[in-house]
């Protein structure tokens, strides 16, 4: 499996399990187009039932309320616009409807958010990483139909957000609560109806399955307005072919996520940050404060800049990130490692482990010695002065 | 297993003769596939690292397999999750990009269900005026009218270039030369079409297509949309986020599904003439072959222009839904899949003309890459068989032979 090496960027996308590929093949072989009545369809149709019933176990939520879609990102799309328009059709009367994301949300749900002609207000984070929740509870009591989105756990921090306390306040105030779940199946236990959000947006990709899938948990169908129309799939709320072997891969990703490892997975992280401490007794993690999950790990060494490690442990085998991955071509300081407090420079300097399901103590060993070498590197060439004090050299 | 009678060859049943719902991925598209959930499994968007920019290339090379297929650029393809998308994509994303100026839509009645939703969407809750275009008793539609219905006020003419149901082939270059006399763009749903006949976007200056993989012998799960660029189109993003896609479709791009879909246009493009000279053999033989056992028997939408993997045949006096029973083997469908579990007659026939009765006892036989000729010939003896039987029960079959006009009888009313 390792082609180049070790990979410790789990939360970008994960290295399918075995079994999934195999289902995946096997589903790919079978062909069949779900809609269709003959035998080749209806094998195609049981295929994507019994993977509504493995995402739906995953986070207990009921078959009904689960629509596949091609991924997170066109989930949460789907999940915020539907919400978005019916707030603006109840609150059409008061004539404020405002849409309220924390600085802490992915791409597509800043993206979602922008994308329906109602205005968008930022709710800000603590220095550790959770939503402020005193912020949003001035902001909410500035009154008028609102929908939030707050994720259940931050792709770049880990750190994990309260979805239910915020649930409960959105709901208060008569508003409606997006989650953009991605980041939480398997490495913590979900459940839809505890979490009290009133759509979930999963991917397939960051939990073991393949690419290409991901689904909207509703609470309720009549919250959802199909983005796609036309075939009727997906009862009307999502038209199109289904993905038939992408959505049975991610079923039994689903079916198969092990909070035991979850467990073992946090024994590695807790040993890398002590490891990298010892390295650099200075370093600063970010989140660490707070709950988190259980596989990442998001840390700066002032002075010594997210590329020049990304490229360093990149050339001895060791992939990692220096943030979100649709957003690490940019040159660009993470909004939000800045939204948290960290400087610029600090957070030009941060990059992100993330473990998952293949990752091993060989993958840390391998870790530490390119990264402590690195660091040796830096301090006998001189580093500028922040470095040398950071690095306690 | 079982054997045909006359070529006493071996097939396995059930027979699949579905391939416009949907065609088997070809094995060499599965093999390109598998490393890249395992082994080659990064995020396309990761530039840290080589996982990434390993799969990051793989795009690119299926970015101009894809575009290499229809005669575009490789910056002209956006990938997406299916052909529904890609219709969506272009109809409501131009729709909405060009809206102050321009606010109708030209389509016709018997384009696949997703472009008429698109369109009934954008007509009743954006304001756009719908025109629908009827087509003639062959499935073509009518220039002259299509030259009538567009105006300098046409955002975007969408027609489809071969149908699913009935399998015609609409004349692409001239709609796109009537759509650009009045500077609206012309769109083609190009799902049942690419990979099986030639698509040139210069030579038939068309400014957008949708592809779907799984109907070209690729994987479910990914499409694109071909987007001009000289001159160019704009559109709106349906899916946002992180700005891939040249910020036309957000969303981690699926490497596996994208080699996938980039490998299966390489085959088509290599073996399409191949692939065309045996179905069209096979088409004849089936079409041959039931029509020289059974009379009654129509041909629904052109003789000619059409796609001859897609054999679309009625047959009189006999009723759909027992026939379709009694060829349970053969896997074949009354009409589209998104609508084949309704009862309702194909709108596609019946916007032909074709009478209620005719277009019930309706079925569309796709063959394609994997058909075989004992396919074939056990296909057209389970059809003759079945037909003869079903009208041998038939009193209206009977008053046929009887020589009775059935339309000159007045049925008593209940």
């Amino acid at each position: 499996m390792e082609t180049h090496g070790t990979y410790l960027d789990y939360n970008a996308t994960t290295p399918v399990k075995p079994a999934v590929a195999a289902r995946v093949a096997e589903v790919l072989a079978a062909g069949g187009n779900p809609s269709s009545v003959h035998r080749f369809g209806r094998i195609a149709r049981m295929a994507v039932d019994r993977a509504r019933e493995q995402v739906a176990e995953l986070v207990g939520a009921d078959i009904e309320q689960v629509v596949f879609t091609s991924g997170a990102t066109e989930a949460n799309t789907l999940a915020l616009r539907s919400l978005a328009k019916r707030a603006a059709a109840e609150g059409r009367a008061c004539g404020n409807v405002r849409i309220l994301i924390s600085s802490l949300e992915h791409d597509s749900v800043v993206g979602a958010a922008w994308a329906n002609d109602l205005p968008v207000e930022e709710i800000p984070a603590t220095a550790s990483g959770v939503v402020d929740l005193d912020a949003l509870r001035a902001m909410l009591a500035a009154g008028g139909k609102v929908v939030v989105a707050l994720m259940l756990a931050n792709n770049e921090t880990g750190v994990i957000q309260p979805v239910s306390e915020v649930a409960a306040l959105v709901h208060a105030a008569g508003g409606y609560l997006h989650c953009d779940a991605v980041q939480g199946p398997g490495r913590i236990a979900i459940d839809f109806d505890a979490l009290g959000a009133d759509t979930l947006a999963l991917s397939s990709h960051k939990l073991g399955g393949p690419l290409g899938a991901g689904a909207v948990v509703a609470k309720s169908a009549a919250l959802l307005s199909p983005q796609l129309v036309g075939g009727g799939q997906e009862r009307g709320l999502r038209a199109g072919t289904e993905n038939v072997p992408g959505i049975a891969g991610f079923g039994l990703a689903a079916e198969l996520v092990d909070l035991q490892n979850a467990i073992q997975i946090k024994a590695l992280r807790d040993d890398l940050e002590r490891r990298v401490k010892a390295i650099a007794p200075a370093m600063q993690f970010f989140g660490a404060t707070a709950e988190r999950l259980p596989n990442t790990s998001c840390f700066a060494l002032a002075g010594l800049d997210a590329e020049t490690q990304v490229i360093a442990l990149d050339l001895a085998g060791v992939a990692i990130s220096a943030g979100a991955a649709c957003s690490s071509g940019k040159v660009g300081v993470s909004r939000v490692l800045r939204s948290m407090g960290a400087s610029d420079s600090l957070a030009r300097s941060s990059i992100r482990i993330s473990f998952g399901w293949g990752s091993t103590a060989a993958d840390i060993d391998r870790f530490c010695a390119a990264w402590s070498a690195l660091v040796a590197r830096r301090a006998a060439r001189g580093g500028n002065e922040t470095f040398r004090i950071a690095a306690g050299q | 297993m079982a054997k045909t009678p006359e070529s006493g060859r071996n097939i396995q049943l059930p027979i699949y003769m579905d391939y416009q719902a949907t065609t088997p991925t070809d094995p060499r598209v599965v093999e390109e596939m598998l490393p890249y959930f395992t082994t080659k499994f990064g995020n396309p968007h990761s530039r840290s690292h080589q996982f990434g920019w390993e799969s990051e290339e793989a795009v690119e090379i299926a970015r101009g397999q894809v575009a290499a297929l229809i005669g575009a650029s490789d910056k002209e393809i956006i990938f997406t999750s299916g052909a529904t998308e890609s219709n969506n994509l272009a109809i409501k994303g131009v729709g909405r990009f060009y809206k102050d100026k321009r606010n109708e839509i030209v389509t016709v009645v018997t384009e696949h269900k997703c472009v008429l939703d698109a369109c009934r969407h954008l007509g009743e809750e954006e304001g756009f005026k719908v025109t629908y275009l009827a087509v003639q008793p062959n499935g073509l539609i009518d220039l002259e009218h299509l030259r009538a219905a567009v105006t300098d006020k046409t955002a975007l003419v969408s027609v489809m270039a071969v149908n699913n149901e009935i399998g015609v082939i609409q004349p692409l270059k001239e709609i796109a030369a009537i759509a650009h006399e009045k500077g609206a763009f012309f769109h083609t749903d190009a799902a049942q079409a690419a990979g099986k006949i030639p698509l040139d976007v210069e030579d038939m200056h068309i400014d957008l297509m949708s592809i779907s993989g799984h109907k070209l012998y690729g994987p479910k799960g990914i499409g694109a949309l071909y987007v001009r660029r000289k001159p160019r189109v704009r559109l709106h993003a349906l899916i946002h986020g992180g700005g891939q896609e040249r910020g036309m479709r957000s969303g981690t791009v699926p490497t596996p599904l994208v080699v996938g879909l980039g490998k299966a246009c390489e085959i088509a493009k290599a073996e399409m003439a191949k692939d065309a000279e045996r179905i069209r053999m096979l088409s004849d033989r089936l079409y041959n072959g039931i029509t020289s056992q059974l009379k009654d028997v129509v041909l629904n939408g052109d003789r000619d222009h059409r796609f001859p993997g897609n054999l679309n045949l009625s047959f009189s006096y006999v009723e759909g839904e027992s026939l379709m029973m009694g060829i349970r083997d053969i896997a074949v469908s009354s009409g589209s899949a998104c609508t084949s579990a309704s009862l309702e007659p194909s709108y596609v026939l019946r916007a032909l003309g074709v009478e209620e009765e005719m277009a019930h006892t309706s079925i569309r036989f796709g063959l394609g890459r994997m058909t075989t000729e004992a396919e074939v010939d056990y296909a057209i003896d389970t059809i003759v068989k079945h037909v003869k039987k079903l009208r041998e029960m038939s009193p209206l079959w009977e008053m046929v032979q009887e020589g009775i006009d059935l339309k000159s009888i007045q049925w008593s009313e209940h």
